[in-house]
């Protein structure tokens, strides 16, 4: 294993929204196309590719995207990984390199959601003749979403913040629809972002409720996109351009982790503790301080998930998530900036993509070329997602120090 | 009458009065309501059979209005820590499905209900949570 640095040479997302006249392997291509370009290499030069699309994970999307883009010979991993899927993709580039079996690599992560409706609702159709016999693990005689609790999407994250309120003081309704309210006002200064409306907390308040306490201004939307990073080695770097060298943003930690065993989590995802592992592993092998973060794009799914997240990755004081979103801790002009993209709840949540969009976001703004949402002298950012069942991967990106800027 | 069965296994309806049961390691004492290979806290196989508490408090709870079609809303999940031990994730009923009415670390207690019944006539029987006192 290489102690080299691995940095991001390029990176690209598509604007997110409805693609109805495009199809997987468009969006992928203009991400995958749009990161070389960015990096100012062909498909010539890429030795590996890390493809994430969890709907279509069995499609060989990889192997498709090669067929319009250069198909080269050079091994692709299609990976899926829930909501982990993009930051999967891209940590099969990192692994690769950091094996010291390529110098750069592509990660593409796309997605086509489409009108998806809810997410979490398991298998449809029963038998056409209605007969109660144990089936499964569980030994279960029907279907038991709504029976038994829910495993909707906005439910279970609803309950994972609720279980956050009943710790901790200080958390309510309120709290949870600020966090929608900053991100629906971030993404007003974001072009590719699915949303780019300001909503009032109020409205937010008073929207549809889809799960207590999250409405569906607070829940992220089906989207459709596409994004990727160029990654490269330190060495090849050295070798590349000024301009090249000056660009380029350091992967100062690539971390991916799974649920560890805990009691609750038998019936609830505990989406807490693999985070905070996660973390904490990328904060040491940075030698990255929470303080030291410029900007942060984290998971929210859900409103009630983000400000959970406040927490896990030490933003706030343990136990203050809803004390920092009260005194605006995590909006642009905060103590640490969180989701100024418009995040999954504005931006959207193409599954597949998700994981290399924000990191596309955090690049962008420590290359200072973020435009109108510029986070000013950003050196420091860190990316998160966490897909159920259960993956974390967070990312610790740094502006380049290999040239000297001006 | 016709027969009735519980809606999982782990919910028993036919020794006294309705509860749960857990699969507890031998080892570590981790509880699972689902079939397993093997512990997932300590890897060892051993497992014993274990009777859970009736009455618990409510850890966390979401309202549920958008759901599953065929299931009318809205309607409460809540995870229940169980006294005694184990966590469990059911409805709470017969209690007005709004925040007024459900506050975390409510008291609960189990209840069961019929919650359909097939082309044979026999009942699956569910569980959920109703608030006590």
């Amino acid at each position: 294993m290489s102690d080299d640095n691995v940095w991001i040479l390029g990176t690209y997302m598509t604007k997110f929204g409805r693609h109805v006249d495009r199809d997987l392997i468009d969006l992928a291509s203009e991400a995958a196309m749009g990161a070389m370009s960015d990096g100012d290499v062909t498909i010539h030069d890429i030795e590996v590719l890390g493809c994430g699309s969890l709907f279509n994970s069995q499609a060989g999307v990889g192997q498709q995207l090669q067929k319009q883009i250069g198909q080269t010979g050079i091994p692709v991993y299609n990976v899926a990984n829930a909501c982990a899927t993009g930051a999967t993709a891209l940590r099969t580039a990192y692994l690769t390199i950091k094996a010291g079996e390529a110098d750069m690599g592509l990660a593409v992560g796309v997605e086509q959601m489409g009108k998806g409706g809810l997410l979490g609702s398991g298998g449809k159709g029963d038998r056409a003749r209605k007969e109660y016999v144990p089936k499964g693990r569980y030994g279960s005689v029907m279907q038991v979403e709504g029976l038994l609790g829910t495993g909707l999407m906005p439910g279970v994250f609803a309950q994972a913040g609720m279980e956050y309120a009943y710790e901790h003081g200080g958390v309510g309704f309120e709290q949870f629809a600020k966090v929608a309210e900053k991100n629906h006002a971030h993404s007003t200064l974001n072009p590719l972002a699915h949303y780019q409306k300001e909503f009032s907390l109020d409205e937010i308040m008073n929207a549809e409720m889809m799960s207590y306490p999250n409405t569906l201004l607070m829940c992220c939307p089906n989207t459709d996109g596409a994004a990727a990073a160029v990654l490269v080695s330190e060495e090849r770097l050295r070798a590349m351009s000024k301009e090249q060298q000056q660009r380029a943003v350091k992967i100062s930690a690539s971390v991916l982790t799974t649920d560890p065993w805990t009691e609750r989590a038998q019936v609830q995802p505990d989406v807490n503790t693999l985070t905070r592992n996660a973390a904490q592993k990328a904060y040491d092998i940075a030698g990255v301080d929470p303080n030291d973060l410029d900007l942060v794009e984290l998971h929210d799914c859900f409103a009630t998930a983000e400000l959970i997240h406040y927490d896990n990755l030490m933003l706030c004081e343990p136990g203050g998530a809803g004390e920092w979103i009260d005194k605006r801790g995590p909006w642009r002009d905060g103590e640490t900036p969180v989701n100024v993209s418009g995040g999954l709840i504005s931006k959207g949540h193409p599954i597949g993509a998700t994981g290399i969009a924000n990191i596309y976001e955090v690049a962008t703004h420590l290359r200072g070329e973020a435009g109108d949402r510029q986070i000013q002298n950003a050196k420091v950012g860190l990316t998160h997602v966490i897909g159920l069942g259960s993956a974390c991967g967070v990312h610790i990106l740094e502006r380049s120090s290999l040239a000297s800027r001006r | 009458m016709g027969k009735q069965v519980p809606i999982v296994d782990y919910l028993v309806i036919d020794d006294g009065t309705p509860h749960l049961v857990a699969w507890e390691s031998t080892e570590s004492g981790a509880l699972y309501f689902d079939r397993r290979n093997a512990d997932a806290k300590s890897g060892t196989t051993g497992f014993r059979r274990r009777e859970l508490g009736r009455d618990g408090v409510v850890r966390s709870f979401t309202i549920v209005q958008r759901g599953v079609p065929g299931i009318p809303v809205p309607y409460v999940s809540a995870l229940v820590d169980l006294d005694g031990g184990g966590s469990v994730k059911g409805n709470v009923v017969n209690c007005p499905a709004d925040p007024d009415h459900v506050s975390l670390g409510m008291r609960v207690r189990l209840t069961t209900y019929v919650a359909g019944t097939d082309d044979d006539g026999t009942e699956a029987v569910a569980f959920a949570f109703e608030p006590v006192g």
